[in-house]
């Protein structure tokens, strides 16, 4: 019970609290496609930020929604803040 | 030709000149090299977001410049010879971090300004006997 109280991933808990119907649910979409972002900035860490959970981790694009092309481009822009200590590559409760 | 970007992070225990004096050292590399540097930054001292060499902070320097492939070699090895040098990046720009870097720069160089205009309006507001000798220094660094 504790554990599930403490887990990260609060958009699946939010889903549930609405009545479940599957048709109802908002379709996910790639950001960077509707925005028409091409580039992915590996020196804005705030931005970066939006796709990783609480302990710094990628968050898969079944989450995030972004199409498969610019989850590449996510993971390598978040994988050279990394290097450059922009981002850390463990912690707890970034957020 | 390519265009290139390189981030480096030198030791926080250098003085701001020892620091400088390093920047240009591996710029010197660059334009030895036959390289065009197109712009440089400094982020000054900041704090990393996890220990390196059990320091917490680092001077950032990132030079974005156009060369032969066989640079970075060169670049990077020096980079190794350096102890001063606790971390650093290079690769290449594809097409759209290219455009990307040439809008960043003009949003960059125009918050400067407006900074610039900023101080400068500040220093007109600031009493009349000091505005003579200080409203020229802005004018000379823009």
């Amino acid at each position: 019970m504790a554990q599930e109280q403490m887990r990260p991933n609060n958009q699946g808990e939010i889903r549930y609290l609405t009545p479940l119907s599957v048709d109802n649910r908002k379709k996910k979409y790639c950001r960077f496609k509707r925005s028409g972002i091409k580039y992915i900035d590996y020196k804005d860490p705030e931005f970066l930020k939006k796709f990783l959970n609480e302990q710094g981790r990628i968050l898969p694009r079944r989450i995030t929604g972004t199409s498969l092309k610019f989850q590449r481009r996510v993971a390598k822009a978040i994988k050279r803040a990394r290097h450059l200590a922009l981002l850390p590559y463990v912690t707890d409760l970034m957020k | 030709m390519n265009k290139y970007e390189t981030v480096f992070i030198l030791t926080p225990v250098l003085s701001d000149d020892q620091m400088k004096e390093t920047v240009e050292k591996f710029k010197s590399v660059l334009t030895d090299n036959g390289c065009t540097i197109e712009n440089e930054e400094n982020w000054g001292l900041r704090k990393l977001a996890y220990p390196i060499e059990n320091k917490n902070t680092g001077f950032y320097t990132l030079i974005e410049f156009e060369g032969e492939p066989t640079i970075v070699n060169k670049l990077e090895t020096a980079y190794r010879r350096d102890e001063k040098v606790i971390r650093f990046l290079t690769f290449r720009l594809d097409k759209y971090a290219a455009e990307y870097a040439i809008k960043r720069r003009a949003v960059r160089k125009a918050k400067q300004e407006e900074r610039a205009a900023q101080e400068a309006a500040a220093q007109e507001a600031a009493p009349a006997q000091e505005a003579p000798a200080v409203e020229e220094a802005p004018a000379a660094e823009a």
